[in-house]
């Protein structure tokens, strides 16, 4: 099919993908992008929120001309119970910045233009092409791909795998695991379409200003997991998504959990006589530090979902995708400069600047956080959103009853919960986790 | 939180999305068996797209027409060897329009 020889061929056209073919393709490097999907995107699924930072790295002038919906300037975190949510609200003007911090984006949008940016830079991207096969020579060293396309295989310097969580070709090339039940969460979405201004009223935003809400409690029903509201400009992304262990056990229906969270007295009025457009679901990479393959070898390199690179407890994905993608460009490009061959030893230096960044670093200080939220599940996703509600309901509802023995409600639902060493262990358990 | 109530058909929800099906060609594949494991059992409440059903004569079904290939029933199922799963050919299967 093609005779050439490539630097670098990419797997995938996701963040990672796109980030590692456009940082090879404009330094001069020779690159191959594949893609199962018809058009990049068409098989990517995210909530989605974009940091602004990581991709200004990669293309500083992107605010100019990549599809983005809303620039962000307020944040909710919900606590929530059937009946009820206590939520935080941080909403700060000084998000109304000349160079915004973070957007919604739709990924097939996104993830199109990203590609073309690829292309523009000289990288060649072959659609609705699956990489089925590693090639390697005959000391072991990958040296290209088989395809299902007809035709002989692809050679090239080093294949770049950003094939996502859930990407075939790593895990049968025996170079990381099949994923692990209780390491990824089975997310399912909606996209509900809405006219701009109903959007602006029911969130409290205007023009391109957005709004987006986490959510956590029953929602989950006693599972690990949380619910997500964000606006884009003309619909609102509403999905929920919790471990497939924890689904698993539980025999619950995704799409139902979604539909009871779309009910919540709390959501239903913002996303009321919509239009759904699109059902999706996906996994997510919910390991952490722990579940990090190993991420280079002779002539590969692992890159964004596929390599577990995400942070659960703060809602990255995409962003150390991206990072991770451009990092191992970076790197490729550096042995190419040198004249270096595309071996273990040499391409350890991926491994080195991504834990000189702050990927690696992140994901290393939450090592224990993914453990935690399992095995404590019932207690953070049950027990504790309703003693908040509780104790929140004592605070507001004045009716008659002396406030000292509301307090003393309050403090002993929790003590009965919990217990006063459960409260001071799960007080101890989230601050060394967290640390 | 309970999840009784009424529930909108799964099936009614995929109606909404775009797919290329390869006639003919389902990307994953159930192992035949006399009784369904643990985990496939399973599958007939967690597949997102509610692909997997049980028949009366208890074994368990599949119509990968409305796949969502989210790899699921993957990561349950194919050590296992319960199903034999695949990415359908390229350019084949659901082609998000959002993502």
């Amino acid at each position: 099919m093609i005779d050439e020889k490539f630097d670098a061929i990419v797997i995938g056209a996701g963040m990672a993908g796109n980030a590692a073919a456009f940082t090879m393709a404009s330094r001069g490097l020779k690159v191959l992008q594949l893609e199962r999907g018809e058009y990049p995107g068409s098989k990517n699924v995210q909530g989605g929120i974009l940091y602004a930072d990581m991709l200004e790295k990669i293309i500083p002038e992107f605010r100019n001309e990549a599809p983005l919906e809303r620039r962000l300037i307020e944040q909710r975190f919900w606590f929530m119970t059937d009946k009820a949510h206590t939520g935080m609200h941080y909403r700060n003007d000084d998000f109304n910045e000349e160079k915004p911090n973070r957007y919604t984006i739709i990924r097939s949008q996104f993830d199109r233009w990203f590609a073309r940016q690829a292309q523009e830079k000289g990288a060649i991207l072959l659609c609705e092409t699956t990489a089925i096969e590693l090639i390697r020579d005959a000391y072991g060293k990958v040296v290209g791909v088989r395809t299902d396309r007809s035709g002989g295989p692809i050679h090239a310097d080093v294949v770049v795998l950003a094939e996502g969580v859930n990407g075939l070709l790593g895990t049968r090339s025996e170079l990381r695991p099949r994923p692990v039940a209780s390491q990824v969460a089975l997310a399912v979405k909606e996209m509900h379409f809405l006219p701009t201004e109903v959007i602006e009223q029911r969130f409290n935003i205007k023009g391109d200003e957005g709004a987006v809400i986490e959510a956590a409690g029953t929602i989950s029903n006693g599972m690990t997991g949380m619910g997500f509201i964000y606006t884009n400009k003309e619909s609102i992304s509403v999905g929920i998504g919790c471990l497939v262990s924890d689904f698993a056990e539980n025999e619950t229906s995704p799409s139902q959990l979604l539909d009871a969270f779309k009910k919540h007295p709390s959501v239903a009025p913002l996303i009321a006589g919509s239009e759904v457009k699109e059902y999706a679901a996906h996994l997510i990479p919910e390991g952490g530090y722990k579940a990090i393959p190993q991420l280079f070898g002779d002539g590969w390199v692992i890159c964004g979902d596929a390599g577990q690179l995400n942070n659960a407890v703060h809602r990255e994905g995409s962003n150390l995708a991206m990072t991770s993608g451009r990092i191992a460009g970076e790197a490729i490009f550096q042995l190419k400069s040198r004249r270096e061959p595309t071996t273990a030893a040499n391409l350890a230096l991926y491994k080195k600047m991504l834990e000189e960044s702050f990927v690696l670093k992140d994901l290393k200080k939450y090592k224990d956080m993914p453990e935690l939220l399992h095995t404590q599940a019932q207690n953070l996703f049950l027990t504790y959103p309703q003693l908040v509600s509780k104790a929140m309901e004592n605070f507001v509802r004045v009716d008659g009853k002396p406030k000292i023995d509301k307090e003393k409600d309050t403090v002993s639902r929790f003590r009965k919960a919990r217990g006063t060493f459960g409260l001071i262990g799960d007080a101890f358990r989230l601050a060394r986790a967290w640390r | 939180m309970s999840l009784e109530g009424q529930f909108q058909k799964v099936e009614e929800k995929l109606f909404q999305n775009r797919y290329m099906v390869d006639s003919g060609q389902p990307h994953i594949r159930i192992t035949p068996h006399e009784k369904p494991s643990k985990n496939l059992l399973a599958m007939t409440h967690l597949c997102p797209a509610g692909c997997y059903s049980q028949a009366e004569s208890g074994q368990v079904e599949l119509t990968a027409d409305g796949c969502l290939e989210c790899g699921t029933c993957r990561v349950l199922c194919e050590e296992s060897g319960d199903i034999t799963w695949n990415y359908p050919r390229g350019g084949y299967g659901i082609l998000f329009k959002f993502g």
